[in-house]
């Protein structure tokens, strides 16, 4: 449907913006995502998810991106990883895709409404939470060369 | 570990890298002096240009790391830093040994499939011996042990079976019988290490024939098929084993 087209769409930009196609001339690299199971924060999750697939893959990146959800509670808090429920009470959900080189912005987007400020305040804590997520890559790769 | 700034290589070597990191060089490298540079006193830094290997780009002030794994340095001749990826496709490499399988004959073309992203061409005269009239006898869907000789991301990556003095050194049709298979590209790496465990110990178990292409592809052949079988699901196995579980299982099957 037209939601997953938008998904789809939003994950290849990502992509596309640390991937370092100029060493893979002519060539289709196709990310097929599954979704076995989903409690909230789908698009995040599934940032997540492409990420770390390209990196056990062993294609080159410029750097590292992840997924963080935020929900804007009808009374101004910011909730970061909203299940299902807080997603559907939100006034505002805003999805960013953050890389890990200066925390840089790579895709944002937003469903309800929102002010300016709003937004500034949910990427800051977007921003901070980004690096809670980039220390989890580490570890799980630090985890799978230990064996090695 | 904040890396915005970049921390230095050494300090690095041996341990997980990941990409985005940046690695600064030493002040001795330094990329203003491409050329020679004078040195009025025997100075400590070593000679020679350092080699930026795979997973690694040059970038302003440093090194890029573009793929994850260990970094590793070689500090001889002017010094190497590489990244040792796990990885399990295979993208083509000059010089490289692969196992290629026959998929077509064009003329006078064979198109192999090396598990890269584009099949490889390799000339019927580039085997030891062959001649326009003497060709070599390869069928559709033999197997064959050669090297790359063109091998870059522009061009179709094309393959012989002898060395720069015309002599064949072990590539070739691979002959009849045997097994096949695939593994992660770190393995063949290791088993290609200089005297490496794994096939000392497999060889104290049965006598077989082993060859180990780049790409990740492995043939077997020992006397029975039983031998091969178990042969091919020890080396599969090597891979998420520790030394003293491949021990274990290699003194269960010869008490056997």
């Amino acid at each position: 449907g037209v939601l997953e087209r938008s998904r789809e769409q939003l994950l290849r930009q990502t992509c596309e913006a640390v991937l370092l196609g100029v060493l893979h001339p002519r060539t289709a690299i196709s990310l097929v995502l599954q979704v076995l199971s989903d409690a909230g924060s789908l698009l995040s999750c599934c940032l997540n998810a492409a990420c770390m697939a390209l990196l056990d893959a062993g294609l080159p990146l410029a750097a590292l991106f992840c997924g963080v959800t935020c929900a804007l509670q009808p009374d101004g808090t910011i909730l970061l990883d909203p299940t299902a429920r807080q997603e559907q009470e939100a006034r505002a959900i805003l999805t960013f895709a953050i890389a890990s080189s200066n925390r840089k912005v790579l895709m944002a987007t937003t469903k309800g409404s929102c002010s300016v400020e709003e937004m500034q305040q949910c990427l800051a804590a977007a921003q901070r939470a980004a690096s809670t997520v980039f220390q989890f890559y580490r570890d799980s790769v630090r985890r799978r060369y230990s064996k090695c | 570990m904040a890396a915005e700034g970049g921390t230095a290589a050494e300090a690095l070597v041996g341990q997980v890298v990941l990409p985005g990191d940046l690695l600064l060089l030493p002040a001795h490298y330094d990329e203003d002096a491409e050329g020679e540079r004078l040195r009025l006193s025997a100075g400590t830094a070593p000679q020679g240009r350092l080699l930026c290997g795979p997973g690694l780009r040059r970038s302003g002030a440093g090194l890029l790391v573009t793929k994850c794994g260990l970094l590793r340095h070689r500090p001889g001749g002017g010094g190497a830093y590489w990244v040792d990826s796990q990885q399990k496709r295979y993208v083509p490499v000059k010089g490289d040994h692969v196992i290629g399988i026959v998929t077509a004959k064009a003329g006078d073309v064979f198109r192999l499939d090396v598990g890269g992203s584009e099949p490889a061409s390799l000339s019927y005269l580039a085997f030891e011996g062959a001649t326009k009239r003497n060709r070599p006898n390869v069928q559709v869907g033999d197997l064959i042990y050669g090297q790359f000789v063109v091998a870059n991301k522009d061009m179709e990556p094309e393959m012989v079976c002898i060395d720069s003095s015309g002599r064949s050194s072990g590539m070739g049709i691979i002959g009849q019988d045997g097994f096949l298979f695939k593994v992660s590209l770190g393995l063949i790496r290791k088993l290609l290490a200089p005297k490496c465990e794994i096939i000392q110990e497999l060889s104290q178990l049965y006598p077989f024939e082993l060859v180990l292409g780049m790409n990740g592809r492995i043939w077997v052949k020992a006397k029975t098929v039983q031998q091969t079988l178990i042969i091919v699901n020890i080396l599969e196995a090597c891979e998420y084993m520790t030394a003293e579980q491949r021990k274990q299982a290699l003194a269960k099957l010869s008490g056997n």
